[in-house]
């Protein structure tokens, strides 16, 4: 009875004691990101990108002789559990900045906490409000979905395809690109000659297309996120509509070529340069990073980096420059944050200021084709 | 508005229609054998098609090979879910078994995510992708499968609740579970062979519309509550009324989408559900329920 004690106490102490070890207190990040859910798409490679790439400064040496800690919450895509699990950050785990969450839907829930506890909150999510108007705390690393209408719209307009006919998902993201599609159909000339939606969990796109067949549409813009892309282009085929397609960058992935399988040749959508990351020429200045990554990712998880893996490793990178530039405090760094300039990140260069919490310009998108079966830049 | 618009959407409608048709005679079996909505039907059409999916990929079989062998699995799983969470019951009490039923396909759906992903995968088509015109409007060829299957399925199951005296005895047990006990017909078995029929039935549905819709985990849950929808409105019977049921409301839905507006597509059906129960709560074939005092 008695050496079983002096065993256990012992063995509190060393445990104890063990954590004494650390010499300097680790940076803590905290992530919110949709591993499990509808967003999963997103959450997933934003996790596998956001852990490899702490791992990785870890293995050098950590900023400033720190290591960094990373607190991953899975929100499945949930608002409500995204505002939880912030503040659990926030109180809980006392970390200096917030990446993520994944979708905007989210990020919106989230802003507010960020505000109040004076939290950095660097947003893996698309939706142009989250920056726009600029807040103090919230800063995003994914392209403006406006950037992404402009783009393709630019293309319309010099191929002299003005009407066009939209077929968007009736969720946030959805909703989203669609106000900004008739919000910037003016600008380049283009009308809108018919505005159809369909449900996230849709199988069957058919009634939509035929009634767009019917009308004086040139071009069909979809705005949405796999699996209803795949279902649409594959009910075009079948229909037989030779109009061309225009996805949007929420299907920037090898998944979408996949799903469609050959009724994905020809679509054209506006993707960060990652997809094509190899025929970029060597004078683009995102070329380095954007190698790097993609063949890391690969060498750690044996799967493509994408798109949207590269929102979660700028976050980190954004941090760890506000890190290396001297911030530790949740103030400091936000501060440093918005002092970024000329970052060449995965999704773009970025370039922060106390206007501009987004940081990307047109060159954050190219417009990229589906030709046998893989993505090609189009000129 | 056109014919041939009408007619696509019509098309389009029968062959959702039909899968509608194949889950609520599903329903509608296990219904009639022994009282209970089985809510984890969907769950067995899910089932199907990532089954089909794990032995297409996974273990490299032709697709001639995987489809009986998803269905053989999908069906012992029935079997096992009858076993472990329905007959154990020592109250089944309406209330209980919805319960347990809805528990079971929150379970089965949290198992296929596990094993499986949360992605949505595709399977190839049975016999090609060329689309086939008719006056005007386009159909694929996968179509044809899903109502030629289907028909094949619902004579079958004529066939075997008519001719067949095991099929009877399932009748019988629906028509009167002590009579048909009295008279030597084992009761408890009729209630196992009705949960294996119905998860055949609805992984069958889940096969052949899986290259058409592509698959993933949660697929289950809105097919089955349509099919629940296309079983009320034929008045939970086994046989035409729920095949015309799910074909009216996969029509209706369809017409809905592309003439009032898309957005309103799932609305459609449960607006129709709404009306059926509070108009014609039988069904619009069956025949009302009355009780002698």
């Amino acid at each position: 009875m008695q050496t079983r004690f002096v065993l256990l106490m012992s063995l509190v102490c060393s445990l104890l004691l063990s954590t004494a070890a650390f010499a300097a207190a680790p940076l803590k990040i905290g992530a919110l990101f949709a591993v499990t859910g509808p967003a999963a798409f997103l959450g997933e490679p934003e996790r596998n990108s956001a852990k490899m790439v702490v791992d990785e400064i870890n293995k050098a040496g950590g900023v400033k002789g720190r290591q960094l800690e990373l607190v991953v919450y899975d929100t499945a895509g949930d608002a409500t559990k995204a505002v939880q699990l912030a503040t659990k950050l926030i109180k809980d785990d006392k970390v200096v900045a917030i990446i993520g969450p994944s979708t905007t839907g989210e990020t919106m829930a989230v802003i507010p906490v960020a505000e109040r506890e004076k939290i950095p909150l660097i947003s893996c999510s698309a939706g142009s409000k989250i920056t726009d108007p600029v807040k103090k705390w919230v800063f995003k690393t994914a392209q403006n979905d406006a950037l992404a209408v402009g783009k393709i719209y630019e293309y319309l307009q010099k191929h002299k395809q003005t009407n066009v006919a939209l077929l968007t998902v009736s969720d946030g993201f959805g909703s989203s690109g669609r106000e900004q599609l008739k919000a910037q159909a003016a600008k380049y000339g283009m009308t809108v000659v018919s505005d159809d939606t369909y449900g996230p969990k849709d199988t069957d796109m058919t009634a939509q297309l035929t009634k767009i067949r019917a009308s004086k549409a040139q071009a069909i813009i979809c705005w949405g996120t796999n699996p209803g892309p795949a279902v649409i282009a594959k009910n075009a085929k079948q229909l037989g509509i030779k109009l061309p397609l225009y996805m949007s960058h929420g299907v920037s992935s090898k998944k979408f070529i996949q799903l469609a399988g050959d009724a994905a040749e020809g679509i054209r959508l506006p993707s960060g340069k990652v997809l094509v990351a190899d025929v970029l020429p060597n004078s683009d200045g995102q070329k380095k990073s954007l190698m790097a990554f993609v063949k890391d990712y690969q060498n750690h998880y044996k799967a493509e980096g994408d798109h949207f893996g590269g929102h979660a490793w700028d976050a980190i990178m954004l941090l760890k420059g506000a890190f290396d530039r001297g911030a530790d405090s949740a103030a400091a760094v936000r501060d440093q944050l918005e002092k970024t300039r000329n970052f060449a990140g995965i999704g773009g260069t970025f370039n922060y200021s106390t206007q501009d919490h987004a940081g990307l310009g047109k060159d954050a998108f190219v417009l990229v084709e589906v030709k046998k079966k893989d993505w090609i830049l189009v000129k | 508005m056109q014919f041939d618009q009408l007619l696509q959407y019509s098309l389009s409608g029968l062959s959702t229609g039909a899968i509608y048709a194949l889950i609520g005679i599903g329903f509608s079996i296990i219904y009639n054998a022994t009282g209970i909505i089985n809510f984890a039907q969907g769950e067995f059409v899910m089932l199907g098609g990532m089954l089909t999916l794990f032995f297409l990929e996974t273990l490299q079989l032709p697709l001639w090979a995987a489809i009986p062998c998803a269905v053989g699995v999908s069906t012992a799983c029935g079997f096992l879910f009858e076993r472990l969470a329905i007959r154990p019951l020592r109250q089944p009490t309406p209330i209980n078994l919805v319960i347990i039923t809805i528990a079971g396909s929150i379970l089965i759906r949290g198992i296929a995510m596990l094993v499986w992903d949360k992605d949505t995968h595709a399977i190839p088509p049975f016999s090609g992708e060329e689309p086939i015109a008719i006056a005007g409007a386009t159909i694929l060829p996968q179509h044809l499968w899903i109502l030629g299957i289907t028909l094949i399925i619902v004579a079958i199951n004529r066939f075997y609740f008519y001719h067949t005296i095991s099929g009877k005895a399932m009748r019988a047990c629906a028509y009167n579970r002590r009579a048909a006990g009295l008279v030597g017909i084992d009761v408890k078995r009729m209630v196992l062979f009705s949960f294996m029929i119905s998860s055949a039935m609805g992984s069958v549905a889940g096969i052949i519309v899986a290259p058409l819709t592509m698959t993933s985990y949660d697929v289950g849950i809105m097919l089955g509550l349509k099919g629940f929808c296309a079983a009320i409105i034929g008045g939970m019977s086994s046989g035409l009324a729920t095949v015309v049921g799910g074909l009216v409301l996969g029509v209706l839905e369809s017409l809905g989408a592309g003439l009032v507006s898309s957005g309103y597509k799932d609305a459609i059906a449960f607006i129709i559900l709404l009306l059926i129960l509070i108009i014609r709560p039988q069904g619009l074939f069956g025949k009302a329920e009355s009780e002698r005092v």
